[in-house]
């Protein structure tokens, strides 16, 4: 039985399972019912300063796509509208409860080095195990020169984080924001303000659909919308891809990663542990399922690390990160090529209407005279596209057929810069 | 209700209530949610093995793309422009030997998309808001006179019309639609085939005359006089007879007739229905004529066929369908003797078959008898060619009792054409008839305009 304890920068927890900072996670009462489905820990929905924030009614949009009703959410809500004693008296009673679960709390205060100072002791005297530093909070608080306005300028970051640093004594989770061009910037500006971790990442600058009738945004507020954070399912390639630019840079490998984005699975959170996160945090899924579903993501987890015969997280944290490179180290003298198995081919055409009309003309469409799917291995490139098309488990698979020789763009005679042998 | 030992026959064998709800939609539409759930499921296969078994070549994949984007009104447009009578054979279509019965979501999954259910999701609004979706061409002044407004008829007369002709139609009955409207049992079409037709004629440029029937008020070579070509779609008007006695015994009636009563009856609970009823076919109609007087209160119903099942024309379903209602089934038995007793029907005794070597159809000598009040033969309908000849002399060539088409659908007589049921060969099916009458159509349009640019040539 695989061991999933987790100790994430000295924060400890039974598993690497956290709520994200989010409504889940905005009250004792809350927090409470997920410890009691057994999630290892949260990040308390943000505190600020008081006065609270307002909130709007009619907050969440959806993407829905082929039946799935939440493909992506999209929120304008803010962070915590309630008044900071009140949060802070919950915080410090449920860690009291809770002490083997990890209590994580997200600030969000002006950048001014008095307000970050003032909270700290506050927090800090709850109990709870961390901070994180939410500068990735993309509607509402940026334009008062929070959040994402924050954590879009590397230089703000650092200096924030060295404030929280000198201030506290607790571990510090500096939160990302990918409304950035460089994911590398804001992390290495962390890491220089002397954050324990990165946290990533947070809700992507987002509309999520028109109502044509209403011409106006959804969520609609009065006939009005307005940009909000996109989060779930549809987000997840984009955090796997900022997760791993940080994990593989030079200047910020190494340093622990709280992972977030889309993550609903254990197989979500087991990617995510490959690409060198240290724990995940999870929002979306739990908003659209209940907490319920930490059940399957410890058992399958665990089941999973046992076929594979890893012990703990750490056995196999990190282990996909030196196979990701850049596209010249690449093997160009790698060939696949489709095969298609026609004992489990339902005649769809899907492969041949996809190679036919948006790629290479080399999936046939019949065989003397007969309705008949086969590829011809001289137009095919290999470029998948027939797999993912394919409505079949394993029909389509893709076989090897180079010799096994190597060269990369590097060296290619093609390459005007290539290096001369 | 008393029992009489003899021709018990009776209307109200149930509450009415309970009529009514077995008379109710079989198959009740699919809602949005529903329909897109199911939309979802289909894989929007290239070259669609679906469209090839559709015998009007409906673009299926392509109308459920539109339901699942909400594009409604594109989805009736594609089906509706392929076959008019999408509404009706969304109904009544044996989806699963046909369209449904090729998705590839049959293997491995064993469950296909529910194409007939969707097809209906799609039209159903444009037949009862009364949505014009096709419109006239410019008038070509050429006038086609067509027999009969079953599908086949008006099928063809839209097409025409919407090609800028002018149809006038005749009608034998009193009620546009044939089959659909007077063959069909009750719970497949609730409420539906008038409005089909008020809506398919709403384009214009058809006008329907009833109670016109070939060769009692209409004669061929008049028409042929009358009208720039005419299309001969009158189905199959005559019933088989069994041969095994006196059939106008009181308690011996034609399925086909009872199905037609119920159809007419706005209260189901006044069509008398026998306590005991036996059924004697092997087709749609032997199973709709069964199954009906089941869920009228029959007490039994047995349906006796005289080869096996598989040999049967109704569908697996059907006889599923039948066999779940508490319809019993007797293969390879024919009947021998109508019994009766005090002048009316008591029963009738049938003798066991076997197919010999050659495949022929063969007594076995051995025999049993069937208590029956009511005797429903649904042997087939066969061609009533009275309006087919002229002063004894055939107007056109025959074949195997219906009427030989070529290619085009033109018969052996210059400027008329033919089809559906009355021409037959392939399927007897409503959608067969639609795509017969589609096809004639072009073909008629084809020969009226080759002769106009002969004519300005």
């Amino acid at each position: 039985m695989a061991d999933l304890r987790s100790n994430f920068v000295g924060i400890r927890s039974p598993n690497p399972f956290w709520l994200a900072s989010a409504p889940p996670t905005d009250k004792a009462y809350n927090v409470i019912r997920a410890f009691e489905a057994g999630w290892g820990g949260v990040v308390w929905k943000t505190l600020g300063l008081d006065p609270p924030v307002v909130n709007v009614s009619s907050r969440y949009g959806a993407v829905q796509w082929n039946g799935q009703r939440i493909a992506g959410l999209n929120n304008i809500e803010l962070i915590s509208d309630r008044p900071l004693k009140v949060n802070l008296d919950e915080i410090r009673q449920v860690k009291r409860e809770w002490p083997d679960r990890a209590m994580v709390v997200s600030l969000m205060v002006p950048c001014d080095e008095a307000s970050w100072r003032s909270i700290l002791p506050m927090v800090e005297d709850t109990g709870a195990d961390a901070v994180e530093l939410n500068f990735g909070c993309p509607h509402g608080m940026s334009e008062r020169g929070m959040g994402a306005a924050v954590g879009q300028v590397p230089e703000y970051i650092q200096m924030v984080t060295a404030w929280v640093k000198q201030y506290s004594k607790l571990p510090c989770i500096v939160k990302l924001t990918p409304n950035i061009t460089d994911i590398r910037w804001p992390a290495r500006a962390a890491k220089k303000g002397g954050t324990d971790a990165v946290s990533l990442i947070n809700t992507i600058n987002s509309i999520t659909t028109i109502d044509l009738d209403l011409m106006a945004p959804t969520p609609t507020v009065d006939g009005k919308g307005t940009h909000g954070g996109y989060c779930g399912p549809a987000v997840r390639p984009i955090a796997l891809n900022m997760v791993a630019e940080i994990a593989r840079d030079a200047e910020t490998a190494g340093l622990p990663i709280s992972a977030i984005g889309g993550i609903g699975s254990w197989r979500d959170a087991a990617e995510f542990i490959a690409l060198g996160a240290g724990n995940v945090q999870v929002c979306t899924a739990a908003m659209h399922y209940g907490f319920r579903i930490v059940e399957d993501m410890i058992s399958g987890l665990s089941n999973w690390m046992d076929s594979k015969g890893y012990r703990t997280i750490e056995d196999f944290r990190g282990r996909a990160i030196r196979n990701v490179t850049d596209w010249m180290f690449l093997n160009l003298k790698y060939e696949i090529k489709a095969l298609i198995n026609q004992d489990l081919c339902i005649q769809c055409g899907l492969c041949h209407i996809a190679c036919e009309d948006t790629a290479h003309q080399a999936i046939t469409r019949e065989k003397d005279g007969q309705r008949h799917f086969e590829v011809d291995n001289a137009e095919c490139v290999g470029c998948n596209l027939c797999m993912h098309v394919c409505p079949v488990d394993d029909c389509i698979t893709m076989q090897r057929v180079d010799d096994g020789s190597f060269q990369n763009w590097t060296t290619h005679p093609n390459n005007p810069m290539a290096e001369k042998a | 209700m008393a029992r009489k030992e003899i021709g018990d026959i009776a209307a109200g064998r149930l509450d009415p209530a309970q009529i009514a709800r077995n008379f109710a939609d079989v198959s009740p539409p699919l809602d949005r949610q529903r329909a897109l759930i199911e939309a979802s499921r289909c894989h929007f296969c290239f070259d669609a093995p679906c469209i090839q078994a559709c015998p009007t070549a409906i673009d299926i994949p392509g109308f459920i793309r539109a339901i699942s984007t909400d594009n409604l009104r594109g989805a009736a447009h594609k089906i509706l422009d392929a076959n008019i009578f999408g509404g009706q054979c969304a109904r009544v279509c044996p989806t699963e030997i046909l369209c449904e019965g090729d998705c590839v979501r049959n293997s491995p999954e064993e469950k296909p998309v529910e194409i007939g259910a969707l097809q209906r999701y799609a039209t159903d609004w444009v037949i009862r808001d009364r949505v014009p979706l096709f419109t006239r061409a410019a008038a070509t002044g050429k006038r086609i006179a067509v027999v009969g407004a079953g599908p086949a008829g008006l099928s063809c007369a839209h097409a025409l019309a919407m090609r800028g002709h002018e149809v006038e139609v005749f009608e034998a009955r009193a009620k546009s639609g044939g089959l659909n409207e007077y063959g069909i049992a009750a719970y497949k079409v609730v409420d539906f085939s008038q409005h089909e037709v008020e809506w398919l004629l709403s384009i214009g440029g058809i006008r329907v005359h009833h109670g016109k029937a070939l060769g009692r008020d209409l004669a061929l070579s008049q028409l042929r006089r009358d009208f720039d070509a005419v299309f001969l779609a009158m189905g199959l008007a005559g019933v088989n007879a069994m041969g095994v006695g006196d059939e106008r015994l009181p308690g011996v009636r034609d399925a086909v007739d009872f199905i037609e009563e119920l159809r007419q009856a706005k209260d189901k609970s006044t069509v008398p229905v026998g306590r005991r009823v036996v059924v004697i076919g092997g087709g749609n109609t032997a199973i709709d004529a069964a199954v009906q007087s089941k869920r009228l209160g029959a007490e039994r119903v047995t349906l006796v066929y005289r080869r096996s099942a598989e040999a049967m024309s109704a569908t697996d379903h059907e006889q599923a369908f039948a066999t779940a209602e508490g319809v019993h089934v007797i293969h390879c038995a024919q009947p021998a003797e109508l019994l009766s007793s005090h002048g009316v029907l008591a029963g009738v005794r049938f003798e066991h078959t076997r197919v010999d070597d050659h495949g022929r159809l063969q007594g076995c000598g051995e025999y049993f008898d069937l208590e029956a009040d009511l005797l429903l033969k649904a042997i087939g309908q066969v061609l009533l060619t009275d309006g087919l000849s002229e002063g004894g002399i055939d107007l056109l060539r025959l074949e195997k009792g219906r009427i030989a088409v070529d290619a085009n659908a033109a018969t052996s007589l210059a400027g008329v054409w033919a089809g559906g049921d009355c021409v037959g060969g392939k399927t007897d099916l409503t959608v067969q008839s639609v795509a017969d009458g589609k096809h004639a159509a072009a073909a008629i349009h084809a020969h009226l305009t080759a002769d106009r640019e002969v004519q300005h040539g």
